[in-house]
């Protein structure tokens, strides 16, 4: 199945020549986790604070499907 | 410590020592302590019974990590209500230093305006503040870039200003307060509520601090203090979010945009909206980027106050190299971008900086052009149109007026019925309908509609001291009101809001912030005290409130937000009103 994957912030330079918001997409086998897809762009677990499918907020194990949305942050604060 | 009271009925000026009663208060406990002792609840808010009290913290005016901040509070001429704003600023530490709890503006000329400055420094020999009068009738009505340089002229380098734009001296409800920052520009704000214009209506257009050889501030036990700053500052460089090259020393708070954008919550086009096709465009990290490329080197920010370790300020660049605007906060950037449909940096820091110039709070700026735009009296993303509207609203011409007296004004003058507006207060960067905690907060606050006075958005969006859901109203109630009441005290501590980042995920930083307080003032509190702190502070608000004439009708979220569906979630405001009235109710 194809997902679409956008990081942000820190996590930007795990995926060379995407900026922050583009979307690239990513091949992964059915019944792949967010934790399947985060290894698989070899990003370290510890550094991802939340993961958004479709706009939602979902844990790591959460199991994704075709044509998913995703947005992955490292930890950031603001105002 | 003192009460320094200016009277400007007369330019005169009277320092009392501070009564045994107010010995634990600051920041924003004595603002909203002294305004609901002495201004009378149904006062006109420009004129001559309403007070303008300016307080620094507890920890302020001391070596603790980001304390440099002062409260700033009045009625409101926004809200109608109790207001407090701070801001982060050399000038907190420097009237803390000088060991003045409280300076408290009363009064107002009888004949025409003509504006004073007043000039504070420290006499060694009486060992106690002095205070100058000073004819400022020269730096009225004039952008405040070119008049900060002069006031530095005029007083020396060592100085710090506070003051009011030309909206402040027009008296429009979208005025701050302008503080100077570390490289001496006039861009940190006391922005909220009107406050430059209660300045402006007492004819003082600055004050004028110079602490040099002032004792600094009293430490009751200097062990303890010392024991808990060390926490504090230990947490706040952990931290991933606080520590240096952390998120916001590198991204600054506009790294906001994108993860608000991806929970649906962004507010785009007065509200319309929940994303904005141009978010990743205006974003912290566009900002990083477009930086490094234009300056051919990676930009960190910097500090917006002295002690500041935090360090999350930014400038934008333009291409040819030289500084645009700073700084390029989440909520002006939001405010001027997503919210009016601009996806231009350029365009917003030039708007930004505009704002800086005519002493005009972002927000609720950025608030009334997106209800102007939803009017059709300009296009959403017509940024030369918005331009020519800020500078209409700097020199009092044209819409300016119509514009200038905040968002719920603005509706009204345009025939507006999507008022994206509490007790008249435009609201910030995050949709009520998608991120359901911080719409409670917004509805309840004694502020009008604000995002720092309960940021549920630590939890709802960021999985700070855990994830919630922003689309669940479950536990809501229950989360806003303790994160007013806490912050209330955090407002009080002199602490910059930002240690919340660190502390509510670091149980040693929270006991740390707990310490130096107790260090400084010889007080035994524990966590239980800091929230019984935080809720008195609160009650005192809330019934000055009430007085006003804001009582719990005023609490409620503008009536489109509860039938109007929000894309890209499809929600509303959906919290009962005996929810929302419960959480006052039972604090």
């Amino acid at each position: 199945m194809r997902v679409n994957v956008r990081t942000y912030a820190t996590l930007c330079r795990y995926i060379p020549g995407f900026s922050a918001g583009t979307p690239v997409e990513i091949e992964l086998p059915d019944g792949a986790s967010l934790s399947d897809l985060i290894e698989k762009l070899k990003i370290p677990e510890r550094e991802v604070k939340i993961a958004f499918v479709n706009g939602r907020t979902r844990p790591l194990d959460w199991l994704l499907e075709s044509g998913d949305e995703i947005g992955i942050f490292p930890p950031i604060g603001g105002g | 410590m003192w009460i320094l009271r200016i009277n400007m009925n007369d330019a005169s000026y009277r320092l009392e020592e501070s009564p045994p009663d107010y010995e634990t208060l600051a920041g924003r406990a004595m603002t909203s302590t002294l305004i609901s002792e002495e201004v009378p609840p149904l006062c006109h808010p420009l004129g001559p019974n309403n007070k303008l009290v300016f307080s620094p913290g507890i920890v302020t005016g001391t070596v603790a990590p980001t304390s440099s901040r002062v409260s700033v509070g009045a009625k409101s001429p926004l809200t109608g209500g109790i207001k407090e704003s701070n801001a982060g600023t050399s000038w907190a530490s420097d009237l803390a230093r000088m060991r003045i709890k409280a300076l408290v503006v009363e009064g107002k000329p009888k004949e025409n305006k003509k504006f004073l400055g007043v000039h504070v420094t420290w006499d060694t020999a009486a060992a106690k503040p002095k205070v100058e009068f000073f004819d400022a009738a020269k730096y009225a009505g004039k952008d405040l870039y070119e008049v900060f340089p002069k006031v530095y002229e005029q007083f020396g380098k060592g100085i710090s200003i506070a003051g009011c734009g030309m909206v402040g001296e027009h008296g429009y409800g979208n005025a701050g307060v302008v503080f100077n920052d570390l490289a001496k520009r006039p861009s940190r704000y006391a922005g909220r509520g009107g406050l430059g214009s209660v300045m402006g209506s007492k004819a003082l257009k600055f004050i004028v601090l110079n602490s040099a050889g002032a004792p600094g501030v009293n430490i009751a036990d200097k062990a303890l203090f010392d024991k808990g700053r060390k926490k504090m500052l230990d947490a706040l460089q952990t931290h991933d979010v606080t520590k240096p090259k952390g998120a916001l020393n590198t991204y600054g708070t506009a790294v906001l945009i994108n993860i608000l954008n991806e929970a649906g919550g962004l507010p785009t086009r007065n509200f319309s909206s929940g994303r904005f096709e141009g978010a990743a465009k205006i974003s912290g990290e566009a900002i990083f980027e477009g930086n490094k490329e234009r300056l051919g080197k990676e930009i960190y920010n910097h500090a917006c106050s002295p002690g500041c370790t935090i360090q999350c300020s930014n400038t934008w660049y333009k291409a040819d190299g030289t500084e645009h605007a700073s700084c390029v906060e989440y909520e002006s950037d939001w405010a001027f971008g997503a919210n009016c449909g601009i996806d231009s940096l350029d365009d917003i820091a030039t708007m930004i900086h505009l704002c800086n110039a005519y002493g005009l709070d972002t927000i609720e700026t950025g608030d009334s052009i997106a209800v102007a735009m939803e009017a059709g009296i300009l296009p959403f993303g017509d940024s030369k149109g918005a331009i020519k509207l800020i500078k209409e609203m700097g020199k009092g011409t044209g819409l300016g007026p119509a514009l200038g007296g905040g968002t719920g004004l603005a509706g009204k003058a345009f025939g507006v019925s999507r008022v994206p507006a509490v007790k008249g207060q435009g609201m910030p960067a995050y949709e009520p309908r998608a991120v359901k905690g911080i719409g409670i907060t917004y509805v309840t606050s004694t502020m009008g509609a604000d995002h720092t006075a309960g940021y549920t958005i630590a939890p709802e969006i960021l999985g700070v001291m855990g994830k919630q859901d922003p689309l669940s109203t479950e536990g809501k109630v229950a989360l806003s009101r303790a994160f007013q009441a806490t912050t209330a005290f955090i407002d009080s501590s002199g602490h910059c809001l930002f240690v919340a980042f660190a502390i509510l995920d670091i149980a040693t930083g929270y006991e740390g912030m707990i310490e130096e307080c107790n260090g400084i003032l010889g007080t035994k509190w524990s966590a239980d005290d800091i929230v019984a702190y935080g809720t008195k502070v609160l009650k005192k608000e809330r019934a000055f409130n009430e007085a006003a004439g804001l009582g719990k009708e005023a609490d409620r979220i503008p009536e489109f937000m509860t039938y109007e569906p929000l894309p890209p979630h499809n929600v509303v405001f959906d919290v009962p009103e005996s929810e929302i009235d419960s959480v006052f109710g039972e604090l």
